[in-house]
């Protein structure tokens, strides 16, 4: 440490004002107090300091994220392995190699490209860099499909970068969440990529197999039968809750009007749902999806940290999951469709309900700022997702769209109770001097 | 008669078309006419035969009310011009759909929105009612030709990212079909640029390098 701290003040008369490299103190600036605490000082206003400062803060959240990714990479191996049959030949180091390789290099594509981007518009308007991207920049690989090409990673994060941050001011600024948007983006551009049963697991042989009978069966470099192909492996969870209406309907029409067609066809999209996968293995996360949203053990490690250094909102996750369970037990009652009898648990586990909710729901900036009001936003986004899910199934996932959502409307929320604190003590203060 | 009659092609009067194009945009200034920014500039030929109809009907309705502005009772005024555009607006559907049915059927009820452009309503209240038929016919041209820079703009980009086109110079698959990702390549047409969102945010860019090139623009918060 006393090595680099004499390599940092060696090099900070170069970058000072009136030194050889004066245009680049932003970023220098950025390295510098991203490996030690600031040297400024306070010029006005309160000179209470913490030691946790907006780059602390972010670490934070970095490290919570770490078991996820970790989760990720091995999961991203496995499921292509698995769904190959080739979990024999391929062990687990194997499974870890092919997601590190896999997952690695979105990584360092978001965090190059998003930073770039931020270190650009720092140096064209010559103020301190904000490391508002250093949590993005992590969110934005763990939320989409391993597979995804790497330029639409960029392009994606170019376009949330300067739109959604740039555009507002920068860091704290942002009206809605930046990697949520980069998804956003991802999602609506290139629907091919980002939905679908064959974006998420990776179905390419490794060198020397060969695919024999239609693509069944997966021969080794001898010709000898090793693996048999799981048709169906690449669905998620959701896409698989999601076939019980198709199927429903499917049968709907094949009956016509006939006596009973309603009930026969409930029961075919019931048959359709028993395919989804087990409770725990959603729990777990050894299910397909997007890097680091299916395991749910993974995000709560996670969870744990946020809410014991204080970074995350309680508020907003138990909300969270209070309105996506009120909601699914409103569905459930109703029960019109064969998605609507999918139970609470299962909902909270597929997809990235818990992920969104832990990190993204909670972000600061763009969630409500009022105690109150974080508990209406969280329970809304519960509501909403599960809502999105089962009513509209050209958006299999409806957290994205909830947390999104729901960052327009926290201003609106944070107005209306602070709206409603103003009215009460007024009201109180009139009772107050009636008395007297 | 007054002793120097201003000459049409004067200054003052070449100003009249030189600041819609930029400093005074009805779009990216004025904010009007905004929604067939974003409806009709999927492709570039729509976004083109979009903005003739608007040059067309825009000089001619500033013409027409320029030249019996002295006779328009004031308390129906709006009812006057309303019937001026509306005729016009017809005349330039029935023109689309007799030579370019193709476009015409693509631009479905946007060439009849035409009516309700808030650049025609803006420029003949503001403009062709008080002044007289050669300024009139200048700032018609300069505003017509500000709404069709930026519509072209926009529907260039999102005719070449969203379906890789260019259909009005009959160029087909701008995009070489090897780099699909479908035939083992990496590219993939950009969906989001067939949405209208995205003209709003063509737009918004738009805006944003203009007032980033002349700060006089920024309004005070």
């Amino acid at each position: 440490m006393k090595f680099l701290e004499k390599i940092v003040d060696k090099l900070e008369p170069n970058f000072e004002k009136g030194g050889k490299y004066e245009k680049w103190f932003p970023l220098f600036d950025g390295f510098a107090t991203f490996l030690f605490t600031p040297k400024h000082t306070t010029k006005k206003g309160v000179h209470i300091r913490d030691a946790v400062d907006l780059k602390r803060t972010m670490n934070t959240v970095i490290i919570a994220m770490v078991p996820c990714l970790l989760f990720g990479i091995w999961n991203t191996g496995y499921q292509h392995y698995n769904a190959l049959g080739l979990t024999e030949e391929f062990g687990v180091l194997d499974q870890i190699l092919f997601g590190a390789l896999k997952v690695i290099p979105v990584v360092i594509v978001s965090y190059v490209v998003g930073l770039g981007v931020e270190f650009g518009f720092c140096i064209a308007k010559g103020h301190p860099i904000e490391e508002g991207f250093l949590v993005s920049g992590m969110l934005i690989p763990l939320i989409v499909p391993a597979d995804t090409p790497l330029w639409m990673v960029a392009v994606a994060t170019i376009f949330s970068v300067v739109f959604v941050k740039e555009v507002f001011g920068g860091t704290g600024m942002n009206i809605l969440n930046p990697a949520l948007t980069a998804r956003a983006f991802l999602f609506f551009a290139y629907p091919k990529q980002l939905s679908g049963d064959s974006a998420w697991v990776n179905m390419e042989l490794p060198d020397g197999y060969s695919y024999a009978e239609n693509g069944t069966v997966v021969l080794n470099e001898l010709g000898q039968k090793v693996g048999q192909v799981d048709a169906i492996a690449g669905a998620t969870q959701l896409s698989r809750f999601n076939a019980s209406i198709g199927a429903m309907k499917d049968k709907a029409e094949e009956l016509g009007e006939a006596v009973g067609a309603n009930a026969q066809a409930f029961d075919a999209g019931l048959d359709k749902l028993a395919k989804k996968y087990e409770l725990w293995e959603s729990f777990v996360g050894v299910i397909p999806g997007s890097i680091g949203e299916t395991s749910v053990i993974a995000i709560l490690i996670g969870a744990g940290f946020l809410l014991h250094t204080g970074v995350g909102s309680l508020k907003i996750m138990l909300s969270g999951i209070f309105g996506a369970v009120f909601m699914t037990i409103i569905f459930n009652t109703a029960g019109l469709n064969p998605y609507m009898t999918v139970g609470p648990l299962e909902h909270l586990f597929a997809g990235g309900f818990m992920f969104g909710l832990v990190f993204m729901a909670t972000d600061p900036v763009s969630a409500a700022q009022t105690e109150v009001g974080k508990v209406i936003y969280g329970f809304f986004i519960g509501l909403f997702c599960i809502m999105i899910r089962v009513f509209n199934p050209a958006y299999p996932e409806g957290m994205m769209l909830a947390i999104l959502f729901m960052n327009v409307m926290a201003p609106l929320i944070d107005h209306y109770v602070i709206q409603n604190n103003i009215k009460q003590r007024l009201e109180r203060l009139k009772l107050n001097t009636a008395n007297h | 008669m007054s002793a120097k009659k201003e000459s049409l092609f004067s200054k003052k009067n070449m100003k009249l078309i030189k600041d819609p194009l930029n400093d005074s945009n009805p779009i990216s200034i004025q904010v009007l006419g905004i929604c067939s920014a974003l409806a009709i500039t999927i492709m570039l030929e729509n976004a083109f035969v979009m903005s003739m109809s608007v040059l067309f009907v825009l000089i001619m309705a500033n013409v027409i009310v320029s030249v019996i502005r002295n006779m328009i009772p004031d308390k129906i005024r709006i009812i006057v011009q309303l019937v001026i555009v509306a005729t016009l607006v017809i005349t330039v559907d029935q023109i689309l759909k007799a030579f370019v049915y193709e476009v015409s059927k693509q631009l479905s009820v946007f060439v009849g929105l035409i009516i309700t452009n808030c650049i025609i309503m803006g420029r003949l209240e503001a403009f062709a009612l008080g002044n007289k038929v050669g300024p009139s016919f200048l700032d018609a041209i300069g505003n017509a030709f500000g709404y069709t820079w930026i519509l072209l703009v926009v529907g260039l980009i999102r005719e070449v990212f969203g379906s890789g086109s260019l259909t009005m110079f009959g160029l087909e698959g701008l995009i070489p079909e090897s780099w699909m990702i479908e035939n083992g390549g990496f590219y993939e047409h950009n969906g989001l640029m067939l949405l209208s969102p995205i003209a709003l945010f063509l737009v918004a860019g738009v805006i944003w390098v203009q007032r980033a090139k002349n700060r006089k623009l920024i309004e005070e918060n």
